[in-house]
């Protein structure tokens, strides 16, 4: 098979000719035709629709009267410096990011670690139940959770008062709501699990025999073999869960109704675009949040890519 | 001797400890972990009494003792008697003494106690309440938002797997101009958020009469997505193309391949591929919540699920039925799946 191949891409560069062969138009017309779902799908259901966020974005399209549309120029972009639920919104969406991903990253590791130890017996089992919470629809977590956290019949508070710890009420109140956010998130902490377990599986053991022959304890081992060895890992979930910060939403619709309450403490960036989009019908106002949205998505992630060469460790033919 | 065989025996033994010490810290993390869904069922099997009373026990539902007699419901009391606690069924109560019937020997008569009838401790039975099931499965209206999500779900899973082996299949196996770029923009969707291509989609959709319909949470998943090409195409690249090559020398073209040589060997990821997008179907709120708003007839689990939260704030014990009865099914499916799930998770986790 291989010889015909060879003597057709020969001739083609020897006669230095722009055309396919026709091995390399055979693999055009397949390749273009298997992919042509995903083309149709790129273009009708992403690149139009970005570029046509973009465009609505200076105008005031209303869908109740979408004739009367007309353009603004970039008065939706300076009356979003203004506005201060857009400000309060960037607000909720960090201060969850800053709160979340630390304790989520911690608690993952934690797992990860527990589930691949060699002393736990029946890992199977303990791997499957502490990934099961993540297989429950999100609204039905929302639902649980804000039972289990309500100020009277709630197992939290009941247990907290049954040591003598203050009862916040967690629902209502600015402050003691993110913590819940954060608890209620770590119910999907499955996916950061397996894949940091599956990460620390794929280090040598030789690493870490070399490490205790010259006295690392277990800790040491840990902080400076494991964590750079599964760094690529962390990463790929760093991105997602800074995205997803940004993208936050159905927690905090289930939990609060969509209020955004208490005070707007849970009026996230995404829910405060919703709010405007399809409860106020301000779609102009709306793709004009929607396209900072995705500059503030594009720009974390090239943060995250320009600095991953500093911590980000890819062992030597793992180019991909 | 003796001093040779200890060392032997205390390492033993320090591995023992360490196995009882990890296994028992996961065990105790896990029952936390879980302790909300003990939350959900207890509370679900709970009526409204059973939830307001302070004095019941907190965990499984119980409900005040009685004891029938002579047509007459009767409340069961721990009396205090002699310095013996005994059940007894009160007939009279006031608040310096009250008049008690011993409920194994009625016929004895009264017995008297003397004291306030409010310190004594009423007597609980077990009475877990399971018609809340049937209450919360009607009042959500559960077959018609089993059926909605069923079909979304179902036809979604369809075109999601469909779209996504033959995308990945272009990907894996043919050699073109610009196939790598294509590839990268494919796997940039993934930060890419539903926001930014939101408003027009929705634009267009309520344009050609699709709001308010299910088409707008099917169909957009017939163009494939990076997640499921992402997974399908290494797990095609781990086939070797000598299988292919057979194929095509035996005659056949490039669907029947496809179709015959590649389809059978790639049943995991295909199913793989089929859970992941079956339980986001499930899962999704946000695209019903924007197609489906005024629409309560076609909605699916997870916004009547929210609708009946927000309007039964005063019932928790339905609303934690109502939840119970949501998850029961994907749960069961992970249960049966979970290997081959959680190494599809793994697949397309790490390898980024």
């Amino acid at each position: 098979m291989a010889t015909p191949d060879l003597a057709q891409s020969v001739q083609v560069t020897g006669s230095k000719s722009k055309r396919m062969s026709s091995r390399e138009r055979e693999q055009m017309k397949w390749g273009l035709f298997f992919i042509s779902p995903w083309l149709i799908g790129f273009l009708v259901f992403t690149l139009i629709p970005v570029v046509a966020t973009l465009v609505l974005a200076f105008t005031d399209y209303n869908p109740v009267q979408p004739d009367i549309v007309k353009f603004i120029g970039l008065k939706n972009f300076s009356t979003m410096l203004t506005d201060a639920k857009v400000w309060a919104s960037l607000g909720v969406t960090v201060k969850y990011a800053v709160l979340a991903i630390p304790i989520t990253f911690g608690f993952g590791l934690m797992l990860a670690t527990l589930v691949n130890s060699k002393n736990l017996k029946v890992s199977e089992g303990f791997r499957t139940l502490f990934y099961m919470p993540a297989m429950i629809p999100i609204v039905a977590a929302g639902v649980i959770w804000a039972g289990v956290a309500n100020t009277q019949t709630g197992w939290i508070n009941l247990g907290l008062g049954a040591v003598g710890l203050p009862t916040p009420d967690w629902l209502n109140s600015t402050t003691w709501i993110y913590p819940l956010l954060v608890l209620i998130g770590l119910w999907g902490t499955g996916n950061l699990m397996l894949t940091l377990m599956a990460g620390m599986q794929g280090v040598p053991s030789e690493i870490y025999e070399a490490a205790v022959i010259d006295g690392a304890n277990g800790w040491q081992r840990f902080v400076n073999i494991t964590i750079p060895m599964i760094s690529p890992v962390i990463f790929y979930n760093l991105t997602l869960m800074i995205i997803g910060a940004f993208k936050y939403f159905d927690l905090a619709y289930v939990l609060k109704n969509g209020t955004g309450g208490p005070q707007d403490a849970t009026l996230f960036y995404a829910l405060n675009f919703y709010k405007n989009s399809f409860e106020y019908n301000l779609m102009g106002y709306g793709s004009a949040l929607a396209w900072v949205l995705f500059l503030i998505v594009l720009a974390l992630t090239a943060v995250l890519f320009a600095t991953s060469g500093r911590w980000v460790y890819y062992a030597a033919g793992d180019g991909s | 001797m003796a001093n040779l065989a200890l060392p032997k025996r205390s390492y033993q033994q320090r591995d023992l400890l360490n196995k009882v010490l990890v296994t028992g810290i996961a065990l105790f993390l896990l029952i936390i972990f879980l302790a909300p869904l003990g939350y959900m069922f207890t509370t679900a099997i709970k009526s409204d009494s059973q939830m307001s009373d302070p004095q019941a026990p907190v965990i499984w539902p119980h409900s005040k003792a009685t004891f029938e007699f002579n047509g007459e419901s009767l409340e069961l009391f721990n009396v205090p008697i002699n310095g013996e606690m005994q059940e007894l069924a009160m007939v009279k109560k006031t608040r310096t003494s009250s008049e008690f019937l011993d409920p194994n020997n009625p016929d004895a008569g009264t017995i008297m106690w003397e004291g306030n009838w409010r310190t004594l401790d009423p007597v609980y039975v077990r009475d877990p309440q399971w018609q809340n099931f049937k209450k919360a499965w009607d009042d959500l209206n559960f077959p018609r938002l089993f059926l909605n999500t069923l079909v979304i779900a179902g036809f979604g899973t369809l075109g999601a797997v469909g779209s996504s082996v033959f995308v990945a299949y272009g990907f894996a196996r043919f050699n073109f101009k610009g196939k790598n770029i294509l590839f990268m923009i494919l796997i940039a969707t993934i930060i890419l958020p539903v926001q930014a291509t939101l408003i027009p989609t929705f634009i267009f959709f309520s344009r050609i009469g699709w709001t308010n319909t299910l088409l707008p949470l099917i169909v957009p998943h017939y163009f494939a997505n990076a997640y499921n090409v992402f997974l399908m195409r290494q797990y095609f690249m781990q086939i070797p193309r000598a299988m292919d090559e057979a194929a095509m020398i035996d005659g056949a073209g490039r669907l029947r391949t496809f179709w015959s040589v590649i389809l059978p060997q790639s049943i995991p990821a295909l199913t793989a591929v089929s859970l992941f997008h079956f339980f986001f179907a499930w899962n999704d709120f946000f695209s019903p919540l924007v197609y489906l708003a005024s629409k309560p007839e076609l909605w699916p689990l997870s916004v009547g699920l929210q609708r009946f939260n927000a309007l039964y704030g005063r019932q928790p014990n339905l609303i934690q039925a109502g939840a119970l009865i949501t998850l029961v099914l994907p749960v069961i499916i992970f249960f049966f799946a979970q290997r081959i799930f959680m190494q599809g998770i793994v697949f397309t986790g790490v390898d980024k």
